[in-house]
């Protein structure tokens, strides 16, 4: 980590965004994370791609379980809300947070070890719940903050940095949340801004659960040599199955796309998402072709990243349209309505009888 | 793009702007340090080392360094680094025992030096340590040039002008004061080894009018101060006039005030925008309640039986023509009535001790032809500088072309090419201290600029000498050194050290930083976060980095040196480390042979 504060310099060329606010304006407060550590460069992809949209930061709840991912929020969105949870249950606190204020964004940040290990079943119901929020998984194959183990996303044969091999298949946030009826799913590095930044512009006004698996290098623990979620390992392998290029629904599509080449999936909000071909001529609207692809990619060895999996609706799929949550966020419904009194609660429990 | 080109000493040079910008390349970051540490003998040495006169520029130096300083850039003013040299100089304890030496035994060869301004000051300075023998001709009974007779005491005082100045003289010069050169021709007869003409642009500028020579209230602005420098002149009418508004113009109008003046005009032919005077200089002369009266173009003289009673001006007004030119056209005549006239218009150069027969060119301008390297002029071992090489500047300028011509006299003298000089050098050494330890100020203060503090309006026009800054005292200097950025110390790039985390992208304060796909320097300032569009300051542009090929780009324009991206940085491979600019002297120059430490060493 460093001791030194980012100072806040504003010089006259720093650009305002559409609601008059800089880049500094959306950062948070000094990292204690190891300098080089990837979660740092993805907390800064929040703040690019916050910006850009012109959210302002008090509409956004940011939240966390454990782990030094868990601690990213501190570092981003100054001015949001946001909750420091329990190992593995900021699921459960969000959706709470979510089911009270349905107006905000809700930005997820955790780790490897937070979501496949001691949050998995929290994590599955978030998906399975199609929870609205973007859930960030930072991965990087270990429990960073204890100092090391092997997580259980780590690839069978990748070595630990004392040299143990992990033996253990990995579970794949990614299947997993396809599995489950995720309706965004993708997968990125935090070393590839370009492709982070729309992924989580795009992540933040889909209307359900979306889920980006970021492999995020442990630069302290897990960026030598055999290890599978190193920089230099990530940036060779992977391969960007499709590209996404978000365009905010006031925004005219600028880019001549090259007939054939792109094909655009029109959001809930009017906003678009460009998705540019690859070589693999890849469909990312076809849910077993997408696990397919997913899962030949790993056999050979490779990274399969992009926006791999997107299932934009018109229905109200996600929680807030099968439970029924109130359009209105609680702390504006008025007293009466929150409260119908000792009376109203007999007649309920009358009728439970 | 190609890799930039760190190992050219010049790259790292021109981060540290103001160092850039200053003619004798005083390496200001450093002496701010010093000054910061307390350490205010070494701060002055270190000045004393490039520009000669700390005491002296600390006051009045016409501070190109300032207006280049990024902190100008980064937030609105720049470091005031003129007033922290003052604190140098005026916190320094006695520091004779740390002036260079000078050998009892002399090295044979006889210099002359024509002029005791601040020109000659240098090259004496340089030389005498090298055991010449020197010979000083001043017209003047008092050495100082322009320094003594031009600018005023309440700028510059007496006591601190002749300090600096004995500190050269004491080494062993030869002045010969009230002595004029009349015939270079005879002079050179006289067997000299070598010359130097530091005989300044003392012709000020004349403005033939109607009327101009019918009054003795009509005064050349240069001749005046001078009267008045040496006490020939102590009083002025009431109403006054100053025709120019450049920095002679400052001097003449403030000096009036003091000499009896009430309404001191300064008259200028175009609008503020277009003034030669410095900033501060005009700001102190409103502070005094000069008047200063745009878009007056001079007609002619206004007399009264014999006497001077006005003067008549054209009021212009500025248009643009059809051709986007700017043009002046006559709105009316005023005449503005006054009992005296300064002309403040410039300075010409001339050489009336110079033959035009003795191997000596002169070219445009009936200026002598002289090598903007070297100082030479067509005739080997005659040499210029200071305002007669080129016409008129100023102290700082002076100093820096009598290091040069220190150097082609010595060379001259030793029979060495005169033009096969020691090229600058730069030399880098890490400020890492420890695991988040930086051996230098880093913390980036937002302070602003800190106000010099003036003698009282009421006080300061009781005597002409009085000097109206007081200069920052010690509390005011320390918060002022904490302004400075630390330009020097430098933002060192190992390109196969990175791992492309982009952690030092990510935390730059000032976006700064980006890794990107490689292309054409004007494609690779636009991809930069806040793309990089001030062409005048440099990018850095890595070698292909080892994991995608990308570059690592650095906008050198606003980067605050807070060592954030070293901080950050994995693999260390950005480091922060101090520059030092070396610009070669004389002295340098001679210990190539080591001649001259064998003098010394005979005492
Ligand atoms: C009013 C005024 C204010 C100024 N204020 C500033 C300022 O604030 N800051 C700044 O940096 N610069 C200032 N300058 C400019 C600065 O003073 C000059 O650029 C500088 O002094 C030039 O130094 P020099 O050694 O070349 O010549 P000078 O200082 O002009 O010295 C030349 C010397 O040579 C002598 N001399 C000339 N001919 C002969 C001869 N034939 N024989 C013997 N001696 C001779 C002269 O008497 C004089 O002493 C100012 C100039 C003026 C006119
Ligand atoms: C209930 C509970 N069990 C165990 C721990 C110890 N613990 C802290 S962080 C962590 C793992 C975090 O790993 P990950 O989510 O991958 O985060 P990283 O540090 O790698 O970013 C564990 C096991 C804890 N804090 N609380
Ligand atoms: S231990 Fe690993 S995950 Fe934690 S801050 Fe350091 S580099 Fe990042
Ligand atoms: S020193 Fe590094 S982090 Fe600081 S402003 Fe300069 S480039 Fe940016
Ligand atoms: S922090 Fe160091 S390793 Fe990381 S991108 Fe910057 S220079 Fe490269
Ligand atoms: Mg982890």
């Amino acid at each position: 980590m460093s001791f030194i504060r980012k100072p806040l310099i504003l010089h006259a060329d720093l650009p305002r965004n559409g609601v008059g606010l800089t880049l500094r304006d959306y950062e948070g407060g000094m990292s204690t994370l190891c300098a080089g550590c990837g979660h740092d460069s993805v907390s800064s992809a929040i703040v690019q791609a916050c910006w850009e949209l012109d959210i302002e930061p008090h509409r956004v709840v940011k939240m966390s379980g454990i782990g030094c991912s868990s601690k990213t929020p501190a570092y981003f969105l100054r001015g949001a809300h946001g909750m420091n949870s329990v190992h593995g249950r900021m699921p459960a606190v969000a959706t709470g947070a979510m089911g009270a204020n349905r107006r905000l964004y809700c930005i997820g940040v955790s780790g490897d070890g937070d979501s496949l290990s001691i949050g998995f079943g929290q994590f599955a119901h978030a998906v399975r719940r199609n929870l609205d929020m973007l859930y960030l998984i930072e991965n990087n194959g270990v429990y960073g903050l204890t100092k090391g183990q092997f997580s259980a996303s780590a690839d069978v044969g990748s070595k630990a940095k004392r040299g143990e091999v992990n033996r253990l298949r990995p579970i794949d946030p990614v299947l997993t949340a396809i599995t489950l009826g995720g309706t965004f799913v993708a997968r990125s590095f935090s070393g590839d801004k370009a492709q982070l930044v729309p992924l989580i512009q795009a992540g933040l006004r889909h209307r359900g659960f979306a889920l980006i698996d970021i492999i995020s290098p442990c630069v302290t623990f897990n960026d030598h040599e055999g290890s599978t979620k190193s920089y230099a390992y990530t940036r060779k392998s992977s391969r960007e199955a499709v590209h996404a290029d978000f365009v905010p629904a006031a925004e005219e599509i600028t880019v001549d796309y090259p007939a054939g080449d792109a094909r655009m999936v029109t959001m809930h909000d009017g906003s678009h998402i460009v998705l540019r071909k690859t070589a693999d001529d890849y469909d990312p609207t076809d849910r077993l072709a997408a696990m397919e692809h997913v899962e030949s990619r790993h056999a050979a060895g490779e990274i399969a990243t992009g926006l791999l999996y997107l299932e934009e609706s018109e229905d109200d799929q996600d929680m807030h349209g099968t439970a029924g949550t109130v359009e209105e966020p609680l702390v504006e419904l008025p007293f009466e309505s929150l409260n119908p009194g000792a009376a109203a609660l007999a007649e309920y429990q009358r009728r439970l009888r | 793009m190609a890799r930039t080109d760190t190992s050219d000493p010049n790259y790292y040079h021109r981060v540290v702007d103001c160092q850039w910008a200053c003619p004798a390349h005083t390496d200001v970051p450093e002496y701010i340090r010093l000054i910061a540490q307390g350490r205010y003998d070494d701060a002055y040495m270190l000045n004393r080392e490039s520009n000669v006169f700390p005491g002296i520029l600390g006051r009045v130096c016409d501070r190109p360094c300032e207006p280049a300083c990024r902190r100008g850039r980064v937030d609105d003013k720049p470091v005031a680094i003129c007033r922290l040299k003052r604190v140098a100089a005026d916190l320094r304890d006695d520091i004779r025992d740390r002036l260079p030496l000078v050998p009892k035994q002399k090295n044979g060869k006889r210099v002359a030096l024509i002029g005791a301004g601040c020109a000659s000051l240098t090259v004496a300075n340089d030389l005498a340590p090298l055991g010449y023998e020197l010979t000083m001709f001043e017209q003047h009974a008092a050495p100082g040039g322009l320094m003594r007779t031009n600018i005023p005491a309440f700028r510059l005082p007496g006591d601190v002008l002749n300090e600096e100045i004995d500190y050269i003289l004491d080494m062993g010069v030869d002045l010969r004061l009230g002595t004029r050169i009349e015939s270079l021709g005879a002079l050179l007869e006289e067997g000299y080894d070598a010359v130097f003409i530091g005989t300044g642009a003392p012709r000020g500028k004349d403005l033939d009018i109607p009327g101009r020579h019918d009054s003795d209230r009509i005064h050349i602005g240069i001749d005046w101060l001078e009267s008045v420098a040496f006490g020939h002149l102590d009083a002025i009418g009431e109403r006054v006039l100053i025709i120019g508004v450049g920095n002679t113009a400052m001097d003449c109008c403030r000096t009036a005030l003091r000499l009896g003046g009430k309404d001191v005009k300064v008259m200028a032919r175009r609008g503020r925008k277009f003034f030669k005077a410095s900033e501060w200089e005009l700001e102190d002369a409103e502070e005094e309640r000069v008047e200063i009266v745009e878009n007056h173009s001079p007609i002619a003289f206004e007399l009264a039986d014999g006497k001077l009673v006005g003067m008549r001006f054209a009021r212009l007004e500025y248009y643009e023509d059809a051709s986007g030119k700017q043009r002046s056209r006559t709105i009316d005549e005023v005449v503005i009535p006054c009992d005296d006239v300064i002309l403040a218009i410039g300075q010409d150069n001339a050489f009336p001790f110079i033959e035009r027969d003795i191997g000596l060119e002169f070219g445009e301008w009936d200026m002598p032809v002289v090598d903007r390297v070297t100082f030479q002029s067509t005739r080997p071992g005659v040499f210029f500088g200071g305002d007669a090489a080129f016409g008129p500047e100023n102290i700082i300028w002076a100093v820096a072309h009598g290091h040069q011509a220190a150097i082609s006299i010595h060379k001259h003298c030793q029979g060495e090419s005169i033009t096969e000089r020691l090229p600058p050098t730069l030399n880098l050494g890490s400020r890492k201290m420890g695991i988040h330890e930086w051996s230098y100020s880093n913390d980036f203060d937002p302070k602003h600029r800190q106000v010099v503090p003036h003698v009282d309006l009421g006080e300061r026009f009781r005597q002409l000498s009085i000097e109206v800054e007081l200069g920052f005292d010690a509390n005011l200097a320390a918060a002022e050194v904490e302004r400075c950025l630390n330009c020097d110390i430098q933002t060192v790039f190992a390109d196969d050290l990175c791992i492309e985390c982009d952690a030092c992208v990510d935390i730059c304060p000032v976006d700064c930083l980006m890794i990107a796909a490689d292309g054409e320097e004007n494609v690779l300032r636009e991809r930069l976060k806040v793309p990089a569009r001030n062409l005048s300051q440099p990018l850095f542009v890595s070698g292909p980095l080892k994991q995608t090929g990308r570059v690592m780009l650095k906008d050198e324009n606003i980067c605050v040196h807070c060592g954030l991206c070293a901080e950050r940085c994995p693999t260390a491979a950005w480091d922060m480390q101090k520059s030092y600019v070396g610009i070669p002297k004389a002295t340098d120059e001679a210990d190539r042979t080591g001649e001259w430490k064998k003098l010394r060493k005979a005492g």
